[in-house]
């Protein structure tokens, strides 16, 4: 150590933030319920998704006509939507709030002075793992669901009018469902408080609106997080639903806010 | 070399750390003493950018923290030993490195520099307190930064863990760093560095060598001269304390 007063280091933008991900994707695979709760998403998809069909079909001669009216082939066959999403809001939680909980954080921020660089860094390397395994989990369960509802006759092609973009829209919502939880939990820092907001959003909130007189209820529903996120996956959008992809650009301007609103705040906040 | 000009740091009602001024020079190991709450850590913290100061500033060689893009390469900290449980120490150091564009051969250089190459691989929730101590100097290293930071390096080391940090702490000044290091223990950095900087309640009490402060402390011991300065500053003490305090033989 002969020179005591280097020159500044210029490192650009795009290099730090490719350091910034590469070390996100380290953080992310080097944490074994991390990378468990990634396998799972898949996993949980095809055994629900065949599970219902299985049922499905076996119950049709006796279902009653109005259920029968109800069923729709690609919903069915991704059953495990709700169950996936509590695994990957869970983990988006985590990404963050277990970093704060543990103290790495201070770490992880001396090391990445630009916060928000870091946050985004984080965001954008979860994003891409969880749709990864969404989309494969989405896919897969549909195409093992289809041809066991085929026994009713009930099976619907990927080709067919709107089924390719339900089944990876799917995919899509359980990704930004994640990304709102990473958002929620950079702004809470706690992960009991974080989660309890996620699912409070995501399940409690379209549940309380109904209780709502209809006339407001059909009118402000469908903005609601979950209605907006759920019309891309939706095989034939109801009347009172946005349409598949305004409602999926709501379900990200949700998702962005929290994130933007958590990246201001990191930025301020002292650890 | 870190200038900390009229730092303060205020937590609601607390102020941690009141009009801070001092300067860290290179090549020696300067020690940074002070009682439990007396605002050491916080210093530290408001040092590495990750508490905003209430008012004054800090600088590193001239810069501050939070504009260095590759910090790690210009100060290295080992503060509190946190790390996510579930995570090895080769992976913690790995992302450490990879987020400050620091080769993969450099991590197992600081993993047997400190001692931990057996266990890099094992998840840190395994570590004991010694342990976890050497991973956060390893992680201090990493960037083989000019300036060093060491909050309490010490604690849970066991003897031979000490001899070895201090004979670490003192290369390292020696190669010519500036090299921070904070305790409680007057006795220990009597014995590591050369350089003094004492606070109480956020405050400077003493900026001075250890050569100064030993003659200075003339027939008394070092504990007690420390205690006598800082007798003042210490927010929380117990009355029996006090008057253990003020008998030259404990």
């Amino acid at each position: 150590m002969t020179t005591l007063t280097p020159a500044a280091t210029t490192v650009s933008l795009p290099t730090r933030a490719s350091r910034a991900v590469h070390a996100e994707w380290t953080k992310l695979r080097s944490v074994r319920s991390h990378v468990a709760a990634l396998v799972a998403t898949p996993i949980l998809l095809v055994l629900l998704g065949a599970a219902m069909a299985s049922m499905t079909v076996a119950a049709w001669d006796a279902l009653a006509p109005e259920m029968r009216a109800d069923f729709e082939p690609v919903a069915s066959s991704l059953s495990g939507i709700d169950l996936a999403q509590l695994v990957l809001g869970t983990l988006g939680v985590l990404l963050v709030t277990g970093e704060y909980g543990s103290g790495t954080i201070r770490a992880t921020f001396a090391a990445v002075p630009q916060r928000p660089l870091l946050l985004g860094s984080k965001a954008a390397v979860f994003a891409v793992a969880a749709f990864v395994v969404s989309a494969v989990g989405c896919l897969a369960a549909f195409l093992i669901a289809q041809p066991i509802l085929a026994e009713q006759d009930l099976n619907v092609g990927l080709g067919d009018p709107g089924v390719l973009r339900a089944v990876l829209g799917s995919a899509l919502y359980l990704t930004v469902a994640g990304l709102l939880g990473m958002g929620l939990a950079a702004i809470l820092r706690h992960t009991a408080a974080a989660i309890g907001t996620l699912f409070a959003v995501l399940f409690a909130l379209p549940l309380l609106a109904h209780f709502l007189p209809a006339t407001i209820s059909d009118r402000v529903v469908r903005y609601l997080p979950t209605n907006a996120g759920g019309a891309i996956a939706q095989l034939n959008p109801g009347p009172t639903d946005l349409a598949p992809w305004t409602g999926f650009a709501l379900f990200c301007a949700y998702a962005a806010a929290t994130l933007f609103v958590g990246a201001v705040l990191a930025n301020r906040r002292d650890v | 070399m870190i200038e900390i000009d009229g730092l303060t740091k205020r937590y609601g009602s607390t102020l941690a750390v009141d009009d801070l001024t001092f300067t860290v020079s290179p090549g020696h190991v300067t020690g940074f003493l002070g009682p439990n709450g007396s605002g050491k850590s916080t210093t530290m913290r408001a040092i590495l950018g990750l508490d905003r100061p209430t008012a004054g500033s800090v600088r590193i060689d001239g810069r501050r923290y939070r504009d260095e893009a590759a910090p790690l390469t210009r100060v290295g900290a080992m503060l509190e030993a946190n790390f996510l449980p579930g995570r090895s120490a080769y992976h913690h150091l790995l992302y450490l490195a990879q987020s400050n564009g620091i080769g993969r051969r450099r991590v197992d250089e600081v993993l047997e520099l400190v001692g931990l190459q057996s266990v890099a691989r094992k998840r840190t929730r395994t570590f004991s307190l010694g342990m976890r101590q050497r991973l956060g100097i390893a992680a201090a290293l990493l960037g083989d930064p000019p300036t060093l930071l060491f909050d309490e390096p010490i604690n849970g080391l066991d003897p031979e863990g000490i001899v070895w940090a201090r004979r670490l702490l003192k290369s390292l000044a020696a190669e010519g760093r500036t090299v921070l290091v904070s305790s409680h223990l007057i006795s220990e950095m009597a014995l590591t560095a050369e350089h003094l900087i004492v606070i109480g309640r956020g405050r400077l009490i003493a900026d001075t060598t250890v050569t100064e402060f030993t003659r200075n402390a003339g027939t008394e011991s070092l504990e007690d001269a420390f205690l006598r300065l800082t007798t003042d500053a210490v927010e929380y003490r117990s009355p029996a304390d006090s008057l253990a305090y003020t008998g030259s033989e404990n």
